[in-house]
């Protein structure tokens, strides 16, 4: 017996890290990624030079956009894509583990499949499709069922006031269902990953389902549902045409959430086929690095948001 | 091998208990009684139901939807497996698992978690916890770091950590799933010293798969088997541990204890 493991010990090889030729491969396929991402921007930076030259650092602070009289500023793009994201991870987030929480649940299978596969059908809708719902479904509803009530008693409150169907609000909204798949797909993983042995020991000292679920497994859980909103937020900043059908595109910073807005990416989507000129073109693409730049800028936040907690997390390990 | 003094009054009385998962039948008509304030082992092999009796004590079965129990456990004249008052059942009766498990916050919260769901007023909470941390032989480690993780201590001192945890609703009953088996040879000593110290106080309920440590820790012991037709555990020997090593009455147990099988 023991000549035989030895033997074995003997034939087998020491256990490299990576084998090389994956790692080669891997490494190359990792590298292209930045790369493309540096092309990219550098194109985009060469094809909005007159009007970076132009405008300087005033493009991002400047409210007015102006064809006729070539003024262009792009700060209330920039706050619709912002809000418009942030706003769509405050109503997704709570809805998206709570359905994650469910999902993940032992019991209740019957219930657990059917709004599964639900959730997971809702990542399939096209863009356009769920523009198309927004403006005929969601945004007539929301204007009635949720503008209009809420301003009715809080619109005292200045950015709760003025109800339209086409706002920041209900782009929100759509936005939100568009990122719910990934977030409860995600969490339903992450959450299904905590210990048994956390929730076992939470119920033998006598706590309740909610309990349990509340003060143990969500905390336990907390690092990789940010991961999730993280990659939410990377699509709600990023996504175009639905937005563009239901957020009224309307070029100012909005009085209130109810009213019209614009983003980054609708701008760009509607105008572009018509830009004419050297500035306006440039203008347009300039928001575009913008946008690039915006989104770049909230991931690395996120992530180092994420290293913080997780680095908690870890050396509570 | 510790001498039995006197045989105190019945605490947990098993009657007749059957227990299925789904319709695979794990336990049939145990039957036995589990004094007060002694440790009580429960040995026998791999598979013989072992965990599964553990948790019929304090309805942990209840996580399993399939699961369901038979015949009789009388905590204190009441049944366990019929009762409704589940938060009360589960402040009588703590349990310790195999793994501590210790909850992503800290010594304090840890200690304190069980006492907070009973709504204790933060003064009472605070001595609770320290208390509950001097019974368990781990404030003089901790007291400094009570905002620490949890999870920043030791393996041993997180199955102490969990021992305090349970004591800090003072149970009755404590059960332990083999509380020393991803533990080294020190941190299991440091427990067992633990539950002789605990015994004065606590009806103590031991699984182990050690046999030197149910002869070592143990007043009585539990042999189960699973009945090899059945493909059930049944109960084949209760005695008090000393009677139970030195003149078993029924061959398997023999057979088990001598390492003949299982
Ligand atoms: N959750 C469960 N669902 C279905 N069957 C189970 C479940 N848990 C245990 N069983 C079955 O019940 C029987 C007894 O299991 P149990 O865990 O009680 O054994 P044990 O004596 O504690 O074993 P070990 O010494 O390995 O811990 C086994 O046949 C096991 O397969
Ligand atoms: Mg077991």
């Amino acid at each position: 017996m023991a000549a035989a493991v030895e033997s074995t010990s003997a034939v087998i090889p020491p256990v490299r890290r990576v084998p090389d030729r994956f790692r080669t491969v891997t490494a190359a396929v990792a590298a292209v990624a930045p790369v493309i991402l540096i092309v990219i921007v550098a194109i985009l930076y060469q094809q909005a030079a007159p009007s970076i030259r132009h405008f300087g650092l005033g493009f991002l602070t400047g409210t007015e956009w102006n064809p006729v009289t070539d003024t262009f500023g792009a700060l209330p793009a920039i706050f619709g894509t912002l809000s418009t994201a942030l706003l769509s991870l405050v109503l997704a987030v709570p809805v998206g583990v709570a359905v994650a929480v469910v999902l993940a649940e032992q019991g209740q299978a019957t219930l657990r499949g059917i709004l599964g596969t639900g959730i997971e059908l809702l990542a399939a809708i096209p863009s356009v499709v769920y523009g198309i719902w927004a403006l005929y479904v969601l945004a007539p509803w929301s204007y009635q069922h949720l503008e209009l009530p809420i301003s009715d008693r809080l619109g005292f409150i200045g950015w709760l006031s003025q109800p339209g169907a086409r706002s920041l609000f209900n782009a929100s909204l759509v936005l939100a269902v568009m990122i719910l798949p990934t977030l409860s797909a995600i969490s339903r993983e992450v959450i299904r990953a905590v210990p048994r042995g956390l929730k076992e020991n939470a119920v033998a000292l006598g706590a309740t389902w909610w309990e349990t679920t509340w003060r143990v497994i969500l905390p336990s859980a907390r690092a990789g549902i940010f991961g999730a909103t993280i990659l939410a937020l990377g699509r709600a900043l990023g996504e175009t045409i639905a937005v563009t059908m239901v957020i009224g595109n309307r070029y100012a910073i909005p009085p209130s959430i109810f009213s019209p807005a614009y983003t980054l990416a609708s701008v760009i989507a509607n105008e572009f086929n018509e830009a004419t000129g050297t500035l306006y073109p440039a203008a347009l693409i300039e928001l575009g690095l913008v946008l690039i730049l915006v989104t770049l800028l909230v991931n690395i936040v996120a992530l180092l948001l994420v290293r913080s907690t997780s680095r908690e997390a870890s050396r509570a390990a | 091998m510790r001498a039995v003094l006197g045989a105190g009054d019945t605490k947990l009385k098993v009657e007749q208990l059957s227990f299925y998962y789904g319709k695979n039948q794990a336990l049939k008509d145990v039957s036995f009684e589990i004094p007060e304030r002694r440790i009580t082992a429960i040995i026998g092999p791999s598979g013989c139901g072992k965990s599964t009796l553990l948790r019929v004590f304090n309805r942990m079965y209840d996580l399993i939807p399939s699961a369901r129990a038979g015949g009789k456990v009388l905590l204190d004249g009441e049944d366990v497996v019929t009762t409704r008052k589940l938060l009360e059942l589960r402040q009588k009766v703590g349990m310790v698992f195999q793994r501590p498990s210790p909850f992503p916050m800290s010594i304090r919260d840890n200690v304190a978690f069980a006492p907070r769901l009973l709504g204790w007023s933060s003064s009472r909470v605070k001595e609770v916890v320290r208390q509950s941390l001097e019974r368990a032989a781990l404030w003089d480690e901790v007291n400094d770091r009570l905002e620490a993780p949890a999870t920043s201590l030791s393996g041993g001192q997180q199955q102490r950590l969990a021992i305090a945890r349970c004591l800090a609703v003072s149970p009755e009953v404590i059960l332990m799933d083999e509380p020393c088996s991803a533990l080294d040879p020190v941190a299991t000593l440091k427990i067992e010293d633990l539950m002789a110290e605990l015994m004065r106080d606590y009806t103590i309920v031991i699984v182990t798969h050690n046999m030197q440590q149910a002869a070592r820790v143990s007043d009585y012991t539990a042999f189960m088997l699973m009945n090899p037709e059945g493909r059930y555990g049944e109960l084949i020997e209760f005695a008090p541990t000393a009677n139970l090593f030195n003149q078993p009455q029924d061959q398997r147990t023999e057979a088990y204890i001598t390492g003949r099988f299982g």
